[in-house]
């Protein structure tokens, strides 16, 4: 059974429409997998010295179990940023005499095949050999390292477990931020001090194997909880079972202000509020509306101020590179629709642009109370403003004329979660790191207000080209049109 | 009306659509039937300019299809349901429609209350996006959206399909009363002979790509068509 599963996902990867695409981003992904591997192996073997130097009066071993709370906690927040409950077509094989146990347990042990699970093996296998060189005892050491892996895949299903519950939640991220943040508060002042409890518990089981039970019993335990939700899904129905709540419509006329585009704006705003994957968007603007507020505070970054513009970037910019990034694949699911329909593609465009370059300006309107860390601040991130209307709309118009991957707004939730993995957010650095560049260089070169001039005069350019920009977008899609129906036209 | 002369496409070396001449004058109800493959939809997709042409080209009122957009206002279509959009309701999605047709929700509505027996109370004022529909009412749907803005050309492909018997009936009379009353070309395509005996007044049978019967229909068509599919020599 196993193998027809992987045969079946082997396929799907090599023969869908976006193989070309993907195998270049896979590539990407790739080096940076083994950068972070050479780092870990780096940390792994220089662990020992490591902590001897910072901590020259303590064992390093009980150092470092010390530390692991922390460990968990770091782990626990990437893993749900960036792991996903690997996916696959199920529906076509419910019909099929496959056994639903099989499925579920076929995804369930794909999962640890994850290459995050595998990271962390590379510091701990390096620090845990030259511990026994140091003279700690073999069979301990054994023990440890066996306990560590378990704590990893206890983090991987545990974190499946929160993906689904948050997936169910309009808040999607905020329980889980917030409950990371109540652990590392209680731990911090001590209220209770869960990091020695957690170095005690790990040297207990090096000590003493027989508490072995303790973690094998949780990675049972959470295994048949993700099991049992997991198998709960796989019904036809279980989509249908959840009530179709009626509906209130609401007629947007303010949007009538924009004229010939008005209900390309309306269908857009729609097309955000009415479906899950684009809904989350949302909640991540408000995260980046606050991003300031991790770096402002701190006197470090107050002296350095070509770091401004990148906050500010991200800040005012954090709807258009979300929701940018996806055009046209927003609209792929009636994209036969569009391109048949009574309209011109400049007006379907010129609507995209419309709503991106007003989050970008409501979001600097918002940020506006920045200004209490400084003006310059308040400035750089105007131009920042500016430089998003003018030249990163266009840019990510652009970008999206190579878009070959449909995306289904109505799929429900069964195995597609927040929708925001690695790829979304390595497309947004060169829209951030270009204009980071570009100031920095002046900064230095000139002078703080120079920098923020240049940075203005390219948005400005932008915006007083933007005519001419769109004609030369526009001609852009129209030429891969034929490609883009096509590829919208393919499952996955 | 329409105009199609040496057509071609090709995918890869595998030829699937070749028609060397083809004229569909206006009002003409015309109607498409072939087995699975025999590119119905190709020809519906070329002539919405969805996929190229291999070679020649289809003119729609004159105009080519793939070189300029005119004929866009002019012509409706329904082919699949990747035509609707699941996140809206039925009537926002009609006023969508209308919108791009130039129609006021007026003029929408006065269209939309003409249907009345035709949605059987299933489709407006539902409160439920059109996603939530079963596939017969989102065919609905898509039928009368098509109908919006007054079309002088309207393709629908395998309008019948997943439809209740009492809509087949309706949906014929529709049809009927669009090429008879208001000189509108409608092009269809259907598995159903005697759906579209019954409606079109001109049948083209395409098999493989290549036209192999231009029929204009008469009492016998339906019988001439049966002994065809049922692979009988006709005599």
């Amino acid at each position: 059974m196993v193998k027809h599963f992987i045969s079946l996902e082997w396929k799907s990867f090599f023969r869908s429409a976006s193989f070309g695409k993907s195998i270049g981003i896979k590539i990407f992904m790739a080096f940076i997998a083994l950068y972070f591997t050479a780092i870990f192996l780096f940390l792994g073997f220089f662990m020992f010295k490591i902590l001897k130097e910072v901590f020259p009066n303590q064992d390093p071993f009980v150092v470092f179990n010390g530390l692991l709370f922390f460990w968990v906690l770091a782990d626990l927040i990437i893993r749900f940023f960036f792991q996903k409950l690997p996916t696959m077509q199920v529906k076509p094989l419910l019909a099929l005499p496959v056994k639903r146990k099989n499925i579920v347990n076929y995804v369930l042990g794909k999962s640890l095949m994850a290459f995050i699970n595998f990271l962390p093996l590379f510091a701990i296998i390096p620090f845990g050999i030259t511990l026994m060189l140091n003279g700690y005892a073999l069979s301990n050491m054994l023990v440890w390292m066996l306990t560590l892996v378990l704590m990893v895949v206890i983090n991987n299903y545990l974190n499946f477990i929160i993906e689904s519950i948050s997936a169910e939640t309009e808040l999607a991220f905020l329980p889980m931020l917030i409950g990371v943040a109540v652990l590392f508060g209680l731990n911090h002042y001590q209220i209770i001090n869960i990091s020695e409890g957690l170095s005690k518990g790990v040297r207990a089981i090096s000590e003493n194997p027989v508490w072995l039970v303790v973690p094998f019993a949780m990675v049972a335990a959470l295994y048949a909880f993700n099991f049992k939700i997991l198998k709960n899904k796989l019904f036809l129905d279980s989509g249908l079972k959840e009530k179709v709540a009626e509906i209130s419509t609401s007629n947007l006329e303010w949007t009538k202000n924009f004229g010939a585009i008005a209900p390309f704006m309306q269908l857009d705003l729609k097309l955000i509020w009415r479906n899950k994957r684009s809904k989350s968007s949302v909640w991540i603007v408000l995260m980046g509306l606050l991003y300031g507020l991790f770096f402002y505070p701190q006197p470090t970054y107050q002296s350095m101020p070509w770091f401004f513009v990148f906050i500010g970037v991200f800040s005012t910019g954090i709807f258009l590179i979300n929701f940018g990034q996806f055009i046209p694949a927003w609209d792929s699911s009636y994209y036969k629709l569009l391109m048949s329909q009574n309209i011109k593609y400049e007006q379907y465009l010129q609507s995209k642009f419309t709503l991106m370059a007003l989050s970008v300006a409501i979001l600097f309107i918002l940020g506006i109370p920045y200004v209490f860390f400084g003006w310059k601040i308040l400035l750089a991130h105007f131009v920042a403003a500016i430089y998003n209307i003018g030249v990163n709309t266009h840019v990510i118009l652009y970008g999206g004329s190579f878009n070959r991957k449909k995306i289904d707004l109505s799929q429900k939730a069964a195995f597609n979660y927040q929708g925001t993995g690695a790829v979304q957010w390595l497309l947004g650095i060169p829209l951030l790191l270009i204009p980071m560049g570009i100031f920095a260089l002046f900064y230095f070169l000139v002078g703080f207000e120079v920098a923020c001039l240049v940075l203005a005069s390219l948005g400005i350019a932008g915006i007083v080209f933007h005519q001419k920009l769109m004609k030369g977008i526009t001609a852009k899609y129209l030429q891969s049109k034929y490609k883009m129906i096509d590829a919208f036209n393919q499952n996955n | 009306m329409i105009h199609t002369s040496n057509l071609s496409k090709k995918y890869n070396a595998n030829l699937v659509l070749n028609i060397p001449s083809l004229a569909i004058p206006k009002g003409q109800s015309f109607g498409l039937v072939g087995n699975n493959g025999a590119g119905k939809t190709t020809y519906f997709s070329l002539l919405l300019d969805l996929i190229q042409p291999t070679t020649g080209s289809i003119k729609n009122n004159n105009i080519p299809v793939h070189e300029s957009e005119n004929w866009k206002p002019f012509t409706s279509s329904f082919i699949d349901e990747s035509f609707l959009i699941g996140y809206l309701t039925a009537e926002e999605y009609f006023y969508f429609v209308g919108e791009l047709r130039n129609q006021n929700k007026a003029d929408v509505d006065k269209l939309l209350a003409g249907f009345e027996d035709f949605f059987h109370g299933e489709i407006l004022k539902q409160k439920k996006y059109l996603r939530d529909l079963s596939k017969g009412n989102q065919k609905k749907v898509g039928i009368v959206a098509a109908l919006i803005g007054n079309p002088e050309v309207i393709i629908l492909d395998e309008p019948f399909a997943n439809l209740d018997p009492t809509t087949q009936i309706r949906l014929k009379g529709i049809i009927k009363n669009l090429t008879e009353k208001q000189a509108v070309t409608v092009l269809i395509s259907s598995h159903d002979l005697m759906h579209i005996t019954d409606v079109c007044e001109r049948i083209v049978v395409l098999e493989k790509g290549e036209i192999v019967k231009d029929l204009a229909t008469n009492a016998a068509t339906l019988k001439e068509l049966e002994a065809h599919f049922s692979g009988a020599v006709v005599v």
